[in-house]
C-alpha cells in the first residue's frame, strides 16, 4: 500500500518537475504586455467590450485593434491604469459601451424567480446564490452590473436598478481639470 | 525486423484502432468534419501515442513490475497527460506554426482512449519496449489513416443529395460503419 503510494507519488513528482523545466526552458516569447494588460482588467469575462473575454480583448488592446475605453466593468480606475500603462491619455468609458452608465446592479424580483439556475450560470462573478427550484437572489457587493444575467431569465425576473450614491459606496472621482477650455478662456 | 514490420502492418490495417479495435471514436467523429483539421489531429495523436505508448512501457517493466499491475490504468494516465502538456510546451516553442494548427487539438489527446487503449494492450500482449513503440506508431498512423479517410469521405458527404433525416451526423455514423466493414477485408492480409 505504502510503495503504491509512493510509486505514484513518484512517478507525479518526476513529471511535475519535468514540466515545470519544461515551462521554464521552452517559454514562449508571447507578448508581456499582453499579460500586463490582462492583469489590469477585471476578469469577469462579461464581452461587453466586444470580445468573447478579458484575454482576448487584451491582445486587441496590446496590437492597437481596440481601444481602451471599453470596458464597463472596469471602470474609471481601469481605464486610468490602461492609459498609465500604455501611455496613452485616459478617456472616458466609449463608443457604444455602456455609455457612462450608472453603476447599476442586477436585481432578482423573488416572487415570480422559478428557481431555474440559468442566471446562476452566466454570472461571470459568482455573486447569485441560489439552487435549483429554490430563490436567488444576488449579492449586490460582488455584482459587477454587467447584465449577463438579464438574457438568460426566462420568466424575466431580473431588472438591473442603478445604484444611487450613498455615504457606503461614495468614492472620490478622480480630479478632472479642463485645462482646454480653461486656456481658451484666459487667452480671451 | 520482420517481427516489427509485422506489427505496423497489422495494427495500421489489420487491427486498425478506430475501425476494428473501436477506440478512440470520440475524435474519429468530432475533429472529421475538415480534412485539415483531421491531418492536424492525427499529426499531434501519432507524437502523442508513440512516446506514450513507449513511456508506459517503461514505467510497467521497471517501475511497476506483477506486483503493482493495479496501479496501471493511473500511472498511465497520469503519463499521458504529462506527455501531452509536454508536447504542448515543446511545439509551442519549436514551431509556433505548427501550434498554430494542431493548439486546440493537443489537450484533447489526453481524453483520447487510443492513447491509454494502446498501452494497456501492450501489456496485455506483453510487448518489448520496442516492440511497443512500433505498436504504439503503427496504432497512431492507423488512426490518423482513419481520421483522414474518414474526413475526406465527410467532405464529399457534404455536397452529397442526403435525405433530410439522414443529413449530419446519422449518415457519418453510417459511413464509418461502412468503413469498418471495409477495413475488416485487410483481416487476411496477415497469417
Amino acid at each position: 500500500m505504502l510503495t503504491a503510494i509512493l510509486i505514484m507519488s513518484g512517478l507525479a513528482l518526476v513529471i511535475g518537475v519535468i514540466l515545470g523545466f519544461a515551462a521554464i526552458q521552452f517559454k514562449a516569447e508571447e507578448n508581456p504586455l499582453v499579460d500586463k494588460i490582462d492583469a489590469i482588467l477585471p476578469q469577469t469575462q462579461c464581452g461587453q467590450c466586444g470580445f468573447p473575454g478579458c484575454r482576448p480583448y487584451a491582445e486587441a488592446i496590446s496590437r492597437g485593434e481596440a481601444d481602451i475605453n471599453r470596458c464597463p466593468p472596469g471602470g474609471d480606475e481601469g481605464i486610468h491604469r490602461l492609459a498609465d500603462l500604455l501611455g496613452m491619455d485616459a478617456k472616458p468609458l466609449g463608443d457604444g459601451q455602456a455609455q457612462a452608465k450608472a453603476k447599476s446592479v442586477a436585481v432578482i424580483d423573488e416572487q415570480r424567480c422559478i428557481g431555474c439556475t440559468l442566471c446562476l450560470q452566466a454570472c461571470p462573478v459568482d455573486a447569485i446564490v441560489g439552487a435549483a427550484k429554490q430563490m436567488h437572489t444576488v449579492i449586490a457587493k460582488q455584482c459587477t452590473g454587467c447584465e449577463l444575467c438579464v438574457a438568460p431569465c426566462p420568466v424575466e425576473c431580473i431588472t438591473m436598478e442603478a445604484l444611487t450614491e450613498d455615504i457606503t459606496q461614495w468614492k472620490w472621482t478622480y480630479p478632472r481639470y479642463d485645462i482646454k477650455n480653461s486656456a481658451l478662456s484666459t487667452d480671451r | 525486423m520482420e517481427n516489427y514490420a509485422l506489427i505496423l502492418v497489422g495494427t495500421v490495417l489489420v487491427n486498425n484502432i478506430v475501425l476494428t479495435k473501436m477506440l478512440g471514436l470520440c475524435p474519429f467523429m468530432g475533429v472529421s468534419k475538415k480534412l485539415e483539421t483531421a491531418f492536424g489531429m492525427g499529426a499531434a495523436t501519432t507524437f502523442v501515442l508513440t512516446l506514450a505508448a513507449g513511456a508506459s512501457s517503461l514505467i510497467n517493466e521497471y517501475l511497476l513490475g506483477a506486483d503493482y499491475a493495479y496501479l496501471r490504468t493511473l500511472s498511465f494516465i497520469v503519463v499521458i497527460a504529462g506527455i501531452v502538456q509536454f508536447t504542448e510546451m515543446f511545439i509551442r516553442k519549436t514551431s509556433p506554426v505548427l501550434y498554430q494548427v494542431l493548439g486546440i487539438y493537443l489537450p484533447l489527446i489526453t481524453t483520447n482512449c487510443a492513447v491509454l487503449g494502446i498501452a494497456l494492450l501492450n501489456v496485455q500482449a506483453q510487448h518489448t519496449f520496442l516492440e511497443s513503440l512500433f505498436f504504439g506508431l503503427g496504432g497512431a498512423i492507423g488512426f490518423s489513416l482513419a481520421l483522414v479517410i474518414f474526413a475526406a469521405m465527410r467532405e464529399r458527404l457534404e455536397a452529397a443529395d442526403v435525405p433530410a433525416y439522414f443529413k449530419g451526423s446519422p449518415i457519418a455514423m453510417i459511413n464509418a460503419g461502412l468503413l469498418s466493414l471495409a477495413f475488416m477485408g485487410f483481416s487476411g492480409l496477415v497469417k
